[in-house]
């Protein structure tokens, strides 16, 4: 390379310090959750012991049957925010919009907006590092972005403990969420990734879509008010080992069997079915929770 | 006061706007003054490949399969961590949570009777194109030629072919998989011989992008195998996403955005999102028979 030509890449290089770097996507904006898949789920929440599907461990099935509900009644904790995994297993839309550094006006974060019971995540662009493993842990976690390609890959550490499901299946601080956001046209799809090493055996994906939308999502939520949801003060509802009694609800109301309500890695898989065939009985007609065929709600 | 904001919002404008043409510019002398000359020779263009801004061999019509941005074959296990009680055992009568269904839809749905499927050898229902990737099995997915991806499911033994190029459907009456036609979605990241200011076909191979499925002439079935039904008239958009598990291994795993929209028995799309994750060997492949009750 000559001299002009190391001269000239230099000069087009400054130029381009100078303007926004572009993205390899442009992902801002407001994206409506469409809740079709895994409705009930995501909307009035799971059904109780519901973990199947889940590639819970011992520790994570047992911490996940001592959840009762009423939990998240206690005050301390009704305005206990989600981790970031709140994403996948809320009914939540997005807003998402990019951060510039005021000096190079690069993007330094892409931003999640946040909603009532999760706080924004900020993804950062910069290339900065993760903090120390011995870092303070919260529910928003620490989260860094890479591009490949058009696809934004945004990985999250320092969680505090929570949940993967909404009926008390657990996650650990010790867990990495991995989301990838992919657009097209007008629909984006994000897929969330939890790599836990203390309650799962295997890393647990769920996929989520959402639509382009002209009404804005908020990036906030409405505050959330401390009141007396009736559980009395010094009670931590909870089930002891052996003794949670909502433990063959899933039998009962859809005929599926108890160890397969239980979760657990291989529930995950086509063959589990060849397991669990013979013990299935089909309801003759479906009778809670049943959805009046009226889709997810966005 | 006003005015001065304005002018300075506006004088910020301004620069921006004028380094944004710098960086053209600057981009443009820069890639001028060094690019090698031997690269003139080689034309505009790359094909297919080289995508908009490509500047590498000549336009040659690149084949599907030779343009392929991400690599979908082998053999892909369903992982079933949504909607488990729908695919997983067979829903009961009555239960369509999350399908936005017309009162049309409905109807038939509530008169649901596996029996009667089998009875007129309409076990497959549940198999068709806007289903299949919701069924759990394993696909096994293979290029058939150099422009037409097939797509087999041990589950109901079914057969997808995914048609690039111009490819034009032959006519005839609708069918279970119907006819899908397959494009590349290509990222807008440079220098990978895809996207824009691709290297064309000289360059290295592309590692990113996704392949965008649409499918028409459907001869109707069900989206749930609790009888929740599709329509001919449904077309079917897919999104096929590669990614890789966040584990050392780093396990291929493919996410497929699955668009259905149907006139007749939706009361606007339904959209949901399949995974798979890739297999190394066929040993658990295993074809079953389609089934209208399990």
């Amino acid at each position: 390379m000559t001299f002009n030509n190391k001269w000239s890449l230099s000069l087009a290089m400054v130029f381009c310090m100078a303007v926004p770097a572009l993205a390899e996507i442009d992902l801002s904006g407001s994206w409506a959750s469409i809740n079709d898949e895994d409705s009930m789920e995501r909307g009035a929440g799971p059904n109780p012991a519901d973990f199947a599907g889940l590639p819970l461990n011992e520790a994570g099935r047992a911490k996940a049957l001592s959840y009762e509900q009423s939990v998240i009644s206690m005050p301390e904790r009704i305005c206990w925010f989600q981790t970031q995994w709140h994403i996948a297993a809320g009914p939540f839309s997005l807003r998402m919009w990019a951060v510039p550094d005021p000096l190079t006006g690069k993007v330094l974060a892409w931003m999640v907006g946040a909603w009532e019971t999760r706080a924004p995540m900020t993804i950062w662009m910069d290339g900065r590092p993760h903090p120390s493993k011995n870092a303070p842990h919260d529910q928003t976690g620490f989260t860094t972005g890479v591009w490949n390609g058009n696809e934004l890959i945004a990985t999250t550490t320092h969680l505090k403990t929570g949940y993967i499901r909404r009926n008390g299946a657990p996650s650990s601080d010790e867990a990495t969420i991995t989301t990838h956001f992919r657009r097209h046209g007008d629909m984006l799809t994000a897929a969330l990734f939890m790599d836990d090493p203390v309650y799962l055996t295997e890393p647990y994906i769920i996929t989520r879509s959402y639509n382009l939308s002209t009404n804005p999502v908020s990036i906030g939520g409405p505050p959330c008010v401390v009141g007396d949801e009736g559980v009395e003060e010094g009670r931590v509802p909870h089930y002891l080992p052996g003794q949670n009694p909502l433990l063959n609800e899933m039998t009962k109301l859809y005929g599926i069997p108890p160890e397969a309500a239980l979760g657990g890695a291989e529930t995950m898989y086509p063959e589990y079915r060849d397991k669990i065939k013979d013990k299935f009985v089909l309801p003759a007609k479906c009778a809670r929770n049943c959805g009046a065929g009226g889709g997810g709600a966005n | 006061m006003r005015n001065r904001i304005s002018n300075r919002t506006l004088t910020k404008r301004n620069g921006a706007a004028f380094a944004a043409a710098g960086c053209v510019l600057g981009l443009a002398m820069g890639v001028v003054l060094t690019t090698p000359r031997g690269l003139y020779a080689q034309g505009k263009g790359g094909g297919k490949g080289g995508g908009k801004g490509g500047g590498g061999a000549p336009a040659v019509a690149q084949t599907a399969k030779a343009a392929a941005p991400i690599d979908l074959t082998g053999y892909w296990v369903s992982i079933v961590t949504e909607d488990w009680r729908y695919r997983m055992v067979t829903p009961s009568k009555g239960d369509f949570q999350g399908v936005p269904m017309t009162a049309a839809a409905r109807a038939i749905a509530n008169a649901w009777d596996p029996a009667k499927e089998v009875a007129s050898g309409d076990q497959c229902k549940s198999y068709g194109a806007p289903a299949l990737l919701r069924v759990p099995g394993r696909l096994h997915i293979t290029w058939q030629d150099d422009n037409t991806l097939r797509m087999d499911s041990d589950a109901g033994k079914q057969t997808r072919l995914l048609h690039f190029g111009d490819w034009k459907s032959p006519g005839g009456p609708p069918t279970l998989q119907g006819d899908s036609v397959a494009d590349w979605e290509r990222s807008g990241g440079g220098g990978r011989g895809g996207g824009r200011g691709g290297a064309g076909a000289k360059g290295p191979p592309p590692t990113d992008g996704s392949l965008k499925v649409v499918t028409t002439n459907l001869n109707g079935g069900l989206l749930r195998k609790n009888g929740v039904p599709y329509s001919d008239k449904t077309t079917l958009t897919e999104y096929f996403d590669l990614m890789k598990e966040p584990t050392a291994s780093g396990d291929p795993v493919v996410v497929v955005t699955i668009v259905t929209a149907d006139p007749m028995y939706l009361s606007r799309n339904f959209v949901i999102s399949s995974q798979f994750k890739k297999e190394t060997s066929d040993a658990k492949w295993k074809p079953t028979e389609c089934s209208a009750k399990w």
